[in-house]
């Protein structure tokens, strides 16, 4: 990798967005991962969904865990807080983030050996408690940092690069989110950047957990023959359950397709998903129907990829918890302390 | 043996099976004598268990005002049959059995040398009520019915007490003053009267009769605190609920119905102090009550708030340890853990609040010193203040009072170009500047992280960046001392060459042993250290002394510990008197070991030759 840094001065002609910032503004720090890790793929995804959202950059909160998954908020957003905490512990550091302040977007960054192991546990109850976030795995099979060890996703028979057979059985965070009440639960590939994009604009946009699995194949410990994360056996494995297109409020719908053609979910937003080539049997606003499919192709020895459950009118975590609408971060002692008089009366009650 | 003859100054002990009922039975029996004026001292012995256990109460009645556990019992009532024999065994000579006689029980069941009080509590309450719930929820207020005619505690007081607690409820008040009218009525007919009094006083003043944990409960409310993460842990639990409680009534938005507060029950003590590390770093207030198992396990996310220098809040009520322990007992011995907690070279802000009041006090303050140092701080309370009703000082707040949100640059600063680096010490005090995530589009933002980083937190590995950080924390944890609640010292009547140091919950047993030691002429002045970081007076109070006694409720004399650990001092000079059995510290015991030392200490050579 390059140690040489970025230049800061951006090209006068570069295009703006709605909120005046070029792509080249919600970039980070150069990558530090290795040439042709998916990571960086997901990063430049996220820099891309970010500015066509017209994202202000500095309400973005990015918080990650340990592992090369959790380095990569450095390569992003650089003009957002972010918040590299301790391994597997991303959730729970963002969920407390979240409650102090509901107006950020909270994107949350953690791997397969971060979130499918030493961190399940905070995984599964942030998902449950529909906190609003984009919870992003960029998901190897491996461990980067340690030099290749199998992570907790890695496919029971593939094989790791020192030729290691993994016997235990993977744990599926797609499945694990959706059975977790997650209300928007996607899958996709860090090597298909037209159906991620899209995608991490829907997650972006929609209220309460998101949950976005990326496999994200490791060039240096988990690409090679007998691995199930690489990118020749991803390639050939993937079946794209649909192709989504993201239409933001304020888009003109321009083209017009045959009844049953497409089928549109509108989020709370106003944005719209529009699914194209969905199997007519698939309904996305069915949980069950997911988990389903997602364990037909399962069965099949398909790595199934795309939207595959949308609740648009979730309740998430601030409308369980009834918190008043002004983050938190902002109350003074006008709006928390009772004062002395009330004290008065709670002493009173106490003799 | 002659009966014990005292009026307003004995214990009372009740032996209890829990999970019937007889905690507010108890809890009544208790605030009826403070309400006659007299201050009491009230105990819970209690077991890790919800029903069927045995449960003790014990009421130490003090017109002097004594709030320790004294140790020992002059009237038990005792209404467990599972542990009759050795409650029957610790009463003190001459003392008074209290007892259910509606069974008989064979003769070598009691003692010679105590007065039998037999009341037949279950006939009566079988005769009153059908329902068996009943019978035993009634019991327990027949026989507070009974010894309030044997002490002479007035009805007028109980009954008031009890319209208090059924207020609107005329369905519970009725039958349970009916049930207390039967307890008066079958003692005033069948009881002879007993030599232990109750006399009305006026010695308890405006003070509150409340528990540590809704008092730092209610501190975190008037504190400003907003997020709450808490995982359930004995003796901490009722702290967390007591927050929820108060919230509930205090920190509703008036117009909206909102809440200005979220409590998150998490899913262990990791997530808690995640979700608190979450919320500091956001700019909420946030806290976390656990005890010491939970601070186990949040050692890690402790050390990166300590390094990545976030405000976080934690009240550890102490139980016995290590490991599970002693769950349902006390202990003042996670001090040094808490003073170190995580792996490398770390050091915390300790509280150590004495009462409920100052628990209220320190949770509050505790959450502007967190601000402000941009650190954990840490409130060490322990069982007997967080799970016992202790009579203390009203809680005060002064309305003029601000949160000290501590160094945050506003947007408008960072408009206005003032510099930032996060962890520049621009001041000189070690306390760096920091921004709220979202303030400015262009300005503030910087990545926080565990790892080593420069002082505008840009990721180095450079050994130079990383001693300067360091060395930096070590200078804020200086500034700590100043901002930390000074120690309070009582000094002896006569110039003494004898100090003590104490802390805790240890105070009110501290303070009788002191009395008890100078009435006998062992003149020792005390210093009750509130802070760690000590401050330097706590040095000098030990240079003044030829020997200080460090008095605490653990086994390795941890407070000792950091003493020898901050002023590198004469570990021979710091006398340890230990007690650390899951029982509160009383006044005899501190003054019996304290009495022995001393008069050994009389005629033996004194350290460098100096002699009173």
């Amino acid at each position: 990798m390059t140690y040489l840094p970025k230049p800061k001065l951006h090209h006068p002609s570069l295009q703006r967005n709605a909120v005046g910032f070029t792509r080249r503004d919600y970039e980070g720090a150069i990558s530090t991962l290795c040439a042709g890790c998916g990571h960086d793929s997901i990063s430049a995804a996220i820099i891309q969904a970010c500015w066509e959202l017209d994202v202000q950059p500095h309400r973005v909160a990015k918080i990650s865990g340990i592992g090369c998954s959790s380095k990569t908020p450095t390569y992003f957003l650089s003009a957002s807080h972010g918040f590299n905490a301790v391994h597997g512990r991303m959730p729970s550091v963002l969920t407390g983030a979240n409650l102090a302040n509901r107006e950020l977007l909270y994107l949350g960054i953690s791997g397969d050996g971060d979130s499918a192991s030493i961190g399940i546990g905070q995984f599964v109850h942030a998902i449950r408690r529909g906190v609003d976030m984009v919870y992003i795995v960029e998901n190897n099979g491996v461990y980067g940092l340690t030099k290749g060890q199998f992570s907790a996703t890695a496919d029971q028979g593939s094989k790791s690069k020192k030729g290691a057979i993994n016997t235990d059985v993977p744990v599926d965070m797609v499945g694990m989110a959706l059975q977790l009440g997650a209300s928007f639960v996607a899958r996709s590939f860090s090597g298909d950047k037209h159906q991620l994009v899209p995608l991490l604009k829907a997650a972006m946009t929609h209220k309460g957990a998101a949950f976005v699995d990326v496999i994200s194949p490791c060039v240096a410990f988990n690409n090679h023959e007998g691995s199930t994360k690489s990118y020749d056996y991803v390639r050939e494995h993937n079946h794209a359950l649909c192709r989504m297109d993201f239409i933001s409020p304020r888009a003109e719908i321009t083209v017009d397709y045959p009844p049953g053609e497409v089928r549109e979910v509108r989020q709370h937003d106003g944005s719209v998903l529009r699914l194209r080539k969905l199997p007519e049997s698939h309904d996305t606003g069915d949980r069950v129907a997911a988990m389903n499919y997602l364990h037909a192709c399962q069965a099949r020895g398909e790595i199934v990829t795309g939207l595959l459950y949308v609740d648009p009118e979730a309740p998430d975590l601030h409308a369980h918890f009834d918190t008043v609408q002004a983050p938190l971060n902002t109350l003074g002692e006008r709006e928390l302390c009772p004062g002395s008089a009330t004290l008065a009366k709670i002493n009173a009650s106490l003799r | 043996m002659n009966p014990i003859a005292a009026s307003n100054d004995f214990v009372v002990k009740f032996a209890n099976i829990n999970g019937s009922g007889s905690a507010s039975a108890n809890e009544l029996f208790a605030k009826c004598i403070l309400r006659m004026g007299v201050p009491v001292g009230p105990r819970n012995i209690f077991p890790s268990n919800i029903q069927g256990l045995p449960t003790w109460y014990e009421v130490r009645v003090s017109e002097a005002g004594w709030l320790g556990r004294r140790g020992g019992y002059d009237l038990l009532v005792a209404m467990n049959p599972q542990t009759w024999d050795a409650d029957v065994k610790g009463l003190a000579p001459g003392g008074y059995l209290f007892y259910d006689n509606s069974k008989p029980l064979p003769k070598f069941k009691f003692r010679d040398d105590v007065t039998t009080i037999g009341v037949p509590l279950t006939d009566i309450a079988n005769h009153a009520w059908d329902d068996a719930r009943q019978r035993q929820l009634f019991k327990n207020i027949m026989y507070i019915g009974a010894l309030s005619v044997l002490l002479g505690i007035e009805r007028d007081v109980i009954v008031a007490l009890i319209g208090e607690q059924y207020k609107g409820k005329q369905a519970l008040l009725d039958p349970n003053v009916h049930a207390l009218d039967l307890g008066r009525e079958y003692a005033s007919q069948h009881l002879p009267p007993i030599g232990l009094k109750i006399e009305r006083r006026d010695n308890v003043g405006d003070r509150i009769f409340v528990d540590g944990n809704s008092a730092a409960a209610l501190g975190m409310v008037y504190g400003g605190a907003t997020v709450c993460a808490w995982y359930p842990i004995t003796p901490s639990s009722s702290l967390a609920e007591a927050f929820q409680k108060y919230c509930a009534k205090l920190r509703v938005d008036p117009e909206t119905g909102k809440h200005r507060y979220a409590i998150v029950q998490a899913e262990d003590e990791i997530a808690s102090i995640g979700i608190v590390t979450g919320a500091g770093w956001n700019g909420a207030r946030a806290f976390t009550a656990t005890s010491g198992p939970g601070i186990s396990l949040m050692n890690e996310i402790i050390g990166l708030a300590y390094f990545a220098e976030i405000p976080v809040t934690l009240v550890d009520v102490q139980r016995g340890g290590p490991s599970t322990g002693m769950p349902t007992r006390t202990q003042q011995a996670d001090v040094t853990f808490c003073a170190h907690a995580s792996h490398g070279d770390t050091r915390h802000a300790l509280l150590f609040p004495e009462d409920p009041h100052e628990c209220f006090e320190f949770a509050a303050l505790a959450l502007d010193l967190a601000d402000r140092l941009q650190t954990p701080v840490f409130v060490l309370s322990d069982l007997d203040i967080g799970m016992n009703h202790r009579l203390c000082k009203p809680f005060q707040w002064d309305d003029a009072r601000h949160y000290d949100r501590g160094k945050v640059l506003t947007a408008e600063e960072l408009e206005a170009g003032k510099p930032f680096g996060r962890y520049r010490d621009v001041d000189g005090d070690g306390i760096p500047w920091r921004t709220y995530p979202g303030t400015h589009p262009t300005r503030g933002s910087f990545f926080t992280r565990g790892t080593s980083k420069n002082a505008d937190a840009k990721y180095s590995e450079k050994g130079e960046d990383y001693v300067e950080n360091v060395q930096r924390l070590q200078r804020k944890l200086d500034t700590a001392k100043a901002l930390l609640p000074q120690p309070v010292l009582h000094r002896a009547p006569h110039p003494a060459r004898h100090g003590a140091i104490h802390f805790g919950s240890t105070s009110p047993s501290m303070a009788e042993a002191i009395a008890k030691l100078d009435a006998d002429g062992m003149h020792i002045d005390a210093l009750r250290v509130r802070g760690f970081p000590f401050a330097d007076s706590v040095r000098e109070f030990i240079d003044s002394h030829d020997e200080v006694f460090v008095v605490e409720q653990n086994r390795d004399g941890q407070l000792r510990s950091l003493l020898i650990e901050q002023f590198e001092i004469d570990p021979a000079r710091l006398i340890p008197i230990l007690h650390f059995d899951g029982t509160p510290i009383t006044a005899r015991f501190i003054a019996k070991a304290i009495g022995e030392r001393m008069g050994k200490a009389e005629v033996m050579p004194m350290r460098g030759g100096k002699v009173a």
